[in-house]
């Protein structure tokens, strides 16, 4: 007899959704959904085969990038870019310490606190070229608009940030400190700042990073930086000067990680 | 603790004074630096148009209520190709991010020595490209349309999925993998029984979380011919049809609100 020596049940790993109802919905949802996405998306497939060379010839040009033909464009828009992602690395900080104390629950009053999330909100929302866009508009070609733009964006991260963390702190401690008499900036100085002040440090240091990386593209619709060189390059075909620009900002972002991390290490 | 001796009373101080020079000196670089960028920005900007930018700012606002609701007829195909960028986008993203942050992770690579630098290569080339930059080539390249964003949105969520799922693998509880190991287990089963339903939450966790930053992402990858509404907005800003612009917004807004809603769902109901 073969039955006596097989187990008589078999294991089986058990799903990562429960119920077997909603799992099959789930699936066929999605099965759905797919073929109407492919659907209704049109591949022109004889344009996708004659871009093919050209891919190949833009994978060609990174070997070698032409860094000299261009160089002095392109070192003109990595210095734009820098310089906006400091100035506005800082301002954007600057202005989102106010909005992000207003946003903690646990310091501001309802009305200010709502005020505060709703300008966070709409900060955040928007992408940081759609802002761009009008600061363009608004206040000219050139690196101001991008400075507004990479504010704004800050605003909105870091001050949701700060909000969240201040929430999150230890009550204790400010309890103790306002036992002592401290006035509200005694208090906001002496408990409340160094709770959050390491991993705010380091989510400058962050910021400053993504900053960098969207100050490479505010260029492309006219706010400065790089991006604006880059764009050129593409439209003109070149190529292997376009190759040589995106290696320029792979290091710089490479550079500004890594000493960003080793800040974050230092003062954490 | 720092206490000084002043006028014979004892004085408690947050720092000691060396500390306390080396914190304003840090500030003191921080705001020369800042001072400078700053000079150099100012030379580069035309300050007549700022000053004049309330009133363009007031005179744009006026022109762009109120919303031209009539235009949504034309807005529904759009968002429908904006959310498709995003999710389509992500899918491929995930399927490339798999076997990147297995080669990755330093307990599951197949040769740490080789492999894992190529892995990480790939993972911060494709993170230090913005969606936007891989458009404008895409575009250039296979010309414009979804297609292009689609994979413009994929190659750039690569690196970030990748990324936060080697971390996940890494983080993984190692005597699963024995007791599995133990059992008498293959490789692949190893894999199958042992890390996979160790890591599955946070993958789950991941895609949604990079689904909702790519929505945001496909609204604009229109403005370099990628489809999408940023087509559209593009378009209408072009046309200054400010009422179609504000209505174009909202949607935006909307879309955003919507889907920052569903990712937090999702992720509360799997972690």
């Amino acid at each position: 007899m073969n039955t006596a020596t097989t187990a008589p049940r078999t294991w089986k790993k058990p799903p990562l959704i429960k119920s077997a109802r909603l799992r099959w919905m789930l699936g066929i949802g999605a099965a759905i959904y797919l073929a109407l996405a492919f659907g209704t998306m049109e591949i022109n497939w004889g344009r996708v085969a004659e871009g093919i060379p050209r891919g190949q010839k833009f994978l060609g040009a990174f070997f070698p990038p032409d860094f000299v033909s261009r160089w002095d464009q392109i070192a003109d828009g990595i210095y734009e870019s820098l310089w906006m992602t400091v100035t506005s690395t800082v301002v954007g900080i600057a202005l989102s310490i106010p909005v992000g104390l207003g946003a903690a629950r646990n310091l501001a009053p309802r009305p200010v606190y709502l005020f505060c999330r709703g300008v966070l909100a709409v900060s955040r929302s928007f992408q940081e070229i759609i802002i761009a866009i009008f600061m363009v508009k608004l206040f000219g070609f050139g690196p101001f608009a991008g400075f507004l733009t990479l504010s704004i964006a800050t605003i909105g991260f870091y001050g949701k940030l700060l909000a969240e963390d201040i929430e999150d702190m230890d009550p204790g401690q400010a309890e103790a400190v306002k036992a002592t008499g401290a006035g509200w900036f005694q208090w906001l100085n002496y408990s409340v700042q160094p709770q959050v002040l390491p991993r705010m440090i380091g989510l400058g240091m962050y910021r400053l990073d993504i900053n960098f990386r969207e100050s490479a593209v505010v260029g492309i619709v006219g706010a400065g930086g790089i991006g604006a060189t880059l764009n050129t390059a593409f439209d003109r075909y070149e190529f292997d000067s376009a190759a040589a620009i995106l290696l320029v900002i792979i290091a710089i972002v490479m550079f500004v990680e890594y000493s960003s991390s080793y800040v974050r290490r230092m003062v954490q | 603790m720092a206490v000084r001796e002043h006028n014979g009373v004892k004085v408690w101080q947050r720092r000691e004074r060396a500390k306390q020079f080396s914190i304003w000196a840090g500030y003191l670089a921080v705001t020369a630096v800042f001072v400078y960028c700053w000079q150099l920005m100012s030379e580069k900007t035309v300050w007549f148009f700022v000053l004049d930018a309330p009133k363009q700012a007031a005179d744009m606002a006026a022109r762009m209520v109120p919303p031209k609701w009539s235009y949504m007829d034309q807005l529904w195909m759009a968002v429908w190709d904006t959310i498709n960028i995003a999710t389509l986008g992500t899918l491929m993203a995930l399927v490339l991010a798999v076997p990147t942050a297995y080669c990755a992770a330093r307990n599951t690579t197949p040769s740490v020595a080789f492999v894992r630098p190529i892995a990480l290569f790939i993972i911060v080339s494709s993170r230090s490209i913005n969606s936007l930059i891989w458009a404008l080539m895409l575009v250039t390249i296979i010309g414009p349309g979804v297609f292009a964003g689609v994979i413009a949105i994929g190659l750039r969520s690569i690196g970030f999925c990748a990324k936060l799922l080697y971390e996940a693998i890494e983080e993984i509880d190692e005597t699963q993998v024995e007791a599995v190991t133990a059992t008498g287990a293959s490789n692949a089963q190893v894999t199958a029984y042992g890390i996979v339903p160790q890591v599955l939450p946070a993958f789950a966790g991941i895609s949604v979380f990079r689904w909702d930053i790519n929505i945001r992402e496909s609204t604009v990858l229109g403005l370099v011919g990628a489809g999408g509404i940023g087509l559209q907005l593009n378009a209408s800003i072009t046309n200054l049809a400010w009422t179609q612009v504000s209505l174009i917004l909202l949607v935006i807004i909307a879309t955003v609100v919507l889907s920052e809603w569903v990712s937090a769902k999702v992720r509360h109901a799997i972690i």
